[in-house]
């Protein structure tokens, strides 16, 4: 087995020089359990002003059984600090006085949601500069906390309040793992949210289409959904047939073999869903691939295969699917933190993967796509461990491994999670986002 | 006559493994193993994960003693529900187009709702016995009771008992290969070389083509890093296969080669048939049904009709019982064990003499439209692992037949070892 750096300093001779030296210690992630807490501790609720969000926070704490806190004095699990009422910088005063004690004493896998407005639509330049300020804050939070926790900034449009449960949900519980310092933009919902009857089935009667589900990522994605309640459609090429035969048993769903960049591939998933499922309510465009050179040696087949499979086949299925999904239903595209930061010898991949962030905030403002109440987002995904990065030279992962906040590759299942998440019904507020699974990586916006 | 069955029989899909040569990249894998392979994709591309069928019928030609319940065996390696029976059925290559025909039959009775009929054969993971000699008297040791009769049995083995046996290609009862029995055939109708290595050509550039136009999508699951058939030559020629040697039959007259016969294949098919109820309950679309099959055997040994004719003697009784022409089919599916197989086969039926003295007819059954032969390719591109070939063909021409439309027809052909042929109907819904 290749060396891996976080499993050597975990114990024995490898923790005790990782301590002498100052050596980061990755900490082993809080994620999902079925049948487990949200969140396992108080969660200290506070907020600027009037607050009307904190308000919020609370009743959903109190439904999920989680206690809330109102002074950071104990250890608490989380925090949740609503500054949607900021009206200057000097008003920032509020974070500090409550976040910065409760960093002192917060909890392994820790969790820090600050709720703010987006600055766009502040009514005074100064309102603008606090609102804009708590995105730096909570950047700087996730980079300065310890053992495994997360800092994230949740922006909530004008009379959108309602909207924000099923995110704040999804940054308390295990799910967001591995996303930290993201920004989630909460505007008002696309169709009606609808709360799940059990939240360890989110996703209960829904039919779930995810591409490129043979292996790694997309196994983990088919696996999730399936996990929490979604039929699985799993679709990837024929040359994959044995492995995604293996997923789609194992997950009780069904094989669909094509090839993405085919004329019609979009038209036989359609035919596929509706003949055997009877519809489809979510897909996920995760099918990729990566033609590495650097540009001056890209020849046009490996720019052209690239694009064609990563970008242009789900801008050509999309034309089949949108029609034919189900109203109210979610889309999910797979970006990468190639498209965010660009990556050496991946103008190709950083080419299509940056166009899906922008394929999904235009497809999200559609008309057709807003009048079926669909909702359109996207995950990029950082270092995450598969067998590909498996194969990553030493120094390479390893640097990869730990060029990030949470000191850690992500897992497969961290992807999946918030690919899971955007495609809640609970979840109808967040559309056009595109949400980096990246442990804070330093690379990149 | 027409006999009126109860209900019918559909085809709702099938899957098969891409075919390796022998020694390829199946060589390690069992049949076993290659046939749950075959199942599970069949499994995955349905959504049978968990179900239980009326029942799956398979076989192999060559098997293990090990093996003795394979198809059962499979099916608990599988995803279906282990409540779901199953039996293992051996016709040489007739096998999986015969436990097509028994499914479908249990299902038209409503014995059955729904049933898989496949086949599995390894050319390369092959039993290996011990010579008749050296197996009775390792028997005899067994039987002993003690150490000293035991060795007193063992001092009669002697050094020419010694030595192993794999399983040949060769007619117990009149010790030629299958090859040479073509050979014999092939020169009595006058097939020749060019009439085979075109065929042969046509078989493979048909196969490419299916492939290009990804025909095998939804028809095959990618195993063991091989998604196409290995046997396949997309470039192949009659110029190219001109150049190979004859390898069955003797001096001028030879025309068979290694490029116009079927190698020794690995590989795995499975159908899945169902009531048109069950079809509907499942959400799963009729492709085609399986209107009647028939066998015929040929006496090769002591009369003198070729090992490889029977098909040519089961058709026409098919086609009375269903009350058809040769000519009222669509496509025709004629397995290529040998190139000439198939041309003597439709000689024989554009014979009048054949016609009428052998199968006792008014007239010849004529002849079928060449451009409706094994459009998609056969075996001679695409490898023939024995067992598996009835499966190939019945998915693949389920699939034909529904996308040319309700009421289309099909004829299927198989040849088999000891002189039996296998043939059936299928009808496009």
């Amino acid at each position: 087995m290749a060396f891996n750096y976080g499993q050597f300093v975990s114990g024995g001779i490898g923790k005790q020089l990782a301590t002498t030296l100052g050596l980061p210690r990755p900490t082993k992630l809080r994620r999902h359990k079925v049948g487990g807490s949200l969140i396992p501790g108080e969660v200290l609720v506070a907020g600027h002003g009037e607050a009307p969000v904190a308000e919020r926070v609370r009743h959903l704490l109190s439904d999920a059984g989680v206690k809330v806190a109102t002074s950071p004095s104990t250890s608490v699990a989380g925090v949740v600090l609503d500054l949607t009422a900021v009206e200057t910088p000097a008003d920032l005063e509020t974070l500090r006085g409550v976040v910065g004690p409760a960093l002192k004493t917060l909890a392994p896998t820790g969790r820090v949601i600050v709720i703010g407005r987006p600055p766009e639509s502040a009514t005074s330049v100064a309102q603008a500069a606090a609102r804009r300020a708590v995105e730096g804050i909570v950047r700087s939070i996730g980079k300065e906390m310890r053992g495994g926790g997360t800092a994230n900034t949740v922006l909530v449009a004008e009379g959108a309040d309602a909207g924000v449960d099923a995110t704040v949900r999804f940054l308390l519980s295990g799910r967001s793992a591995y996303v930290s310092a993201q920004v989630f933009h909460v505007a008002k919902p696309v169709g009606d949210v609808a709360a799940p009857a059990d939240w360890d089935k989110p996703l209960a009667g829904k039919v779930a289409v995810v591409t490129g589900a043979a292996r790694g990522i997309g196994a983990a994605i088919a696996d999730t959904l399936a996990r929490d309640g979604a039929t699985i459609i799993a679709v990837d090429m024929p040359q994959a047939g044995g492995p995604l035969a293996e997923v789609a048993n194992r997950l009780g769903g069904t094989a669909l073999q094509l090839d993405v960049t085919a004329e019609d591939a979009g038209a036989k998933i359609v035919e596929h869903a509706q003949a055997r499922h009877g519809g489809f309510d979510i897909v996920v465009h995760n099918a990729g691939i990566t033609r590495d050179k650097l540009l001056a040696n890209t020849e046009a087949d490996r720019w052209d295969s690239v694009l064609q499979v990563n970008l242009l086949s789900i801008l050509r299925m999309n034309e089949a699917l949108i029609p034919a999904i189900n109203d109210g239903g979610h889309i999910v595209n797979v970006s990468s933190i190639a498209g965010i930061a660009g990556n050496r010898g991946q103008t190709n991949y950083a080419a299509s993967k940056a166009g899906v962030i922008g394929m999904t905030q235009s497809l999200a403002a559609d008309k057709a796509v807003l009048k079926k109440g669909i909702t359109v987002n996207a995950v990029a995904p950082g270092f995450i461990e598969t067998e590909m990065t498996a194969k990553v030279p030493f120094a390479t992962r390893e640097v990869g491994r730990l060029m990030n906040s949470l000191s850690q590759g992500g897992q497969p299942v961290d992807v999946a999670e918030t690919i899971g998440f955007f495609a809640w019904d609970a979840n109808r507020a967040v559309t056009g986002n595109t949400v980096r699974v990246c442990g804070q990586m330093l690379m990149g916006a | 006559m027409t006999t009126a069955s109860p209900r019918r029989a559909a085809i709702l899909g099938g899957n098969r493994i891409p075919f390796a040569r022998q020694f390829g990249p199946y060589a390690n894998a069992s049949n076993q193993d290659m046939f749950t392979a075959a199942l599970e994709g069949l499994v995955a591309r349905y959504g049978l994960a968990g179900e239980r069928l009326g029942e799956v019928v398979g076989g192999a030609v060559i098997k293990h003693a090990r093996d003795f319940n394979l198809t059962r065996e499979a099916v608990l390696g599988s995803s279906l529900a282990p409540e779901t029976t199953a039996y293992d059925v051996q016709q040489a290559c007739g096998t999986g187009l015969e436990n097509a025909i028994l499914v479908s039959n249990k299902i038209k009775l409503g014995q059955i709702e729904s049933g898989i009929a496949g086949g599995v054969d390894t050319a390369s993971d092959a039993p290996i016995m011990v010579t008749e000699k050296l197996r009775r008297k390792l028997l005899k040791i067994n039987r002993q009771k003690t150490t000293v009769d035991m060795a007193k049995s063992a001092l009669a083995i002697r050094p020419g008992d010694i030595g192993i046996e794999t399983p040949a290609n060769t007619e117990p009862r009149t010790g030629l290969s299958m090859g040479e029995h073509m050979a014999i055939t092939a020169k009595k109708w006058g097939i020749t070389r060019e009439a085979q290595d075109e065929l042969a050509a046509l078989s493979h550039q048909n196969l490419a083509k299916a492939y290009d136009n990804g025909f095998f999508d939804d028809l095959m699951t990618s195993y063991l890093g091989l998604a196409k058939d290995q046997n396949l030559r997309a470039d192949s020629t009659v110029e190219k296969l001109a150049k190979l040697k004859p390898v069955f039959g003797k001096g001028e007259g030879a025309t068979m080669t290694a490029g116009n016969s079927t190698p020794l294949t690995d590989g795995a098919s499975a159908v899945l048939l169902g009531s048109e109820e069950w079809a509907a309950e499942h959400n799963l679309t009729v492709q085609a049904y399986l209107v009647d099959g028939e066998v015929a055997a040929v006496d090769y040994v002591h009369g003198d009709e070729g090992l490889l004719m029977a098909p040519a003697y089961a058709v026409p009784r098919l086609l009375a019982r269903q009350g058809l022409s040769l000519q009222d089919f669509d496509y025709y599916e004629i397995h290529e064990a040998f190139a000439s197989t198939v041309l003597s086969t439709m000689k024989a039926w554009e014979d009048e003499e054949f016609c009428t003295q052998r199968l006792g007819l008014e007239k010849p059954l004529g002849s079928i439209d060449r451009s409706k032969l094994n459009v998609n390719g056969s075996s001679l591109a695409a490898g023939h692992p024995f067992a598996a070939t009835g499966g190939r063909i019945v998915a693949s021409l389920a699939k034909m037949l529904h996308e040319k439309g309700p009421g289309s027809r099909g004829l299927i052909s198989i040849c088999a070892a000891g002189g039996q042929g296998v043939v059936a109907i299928l009808e496009g819904a």
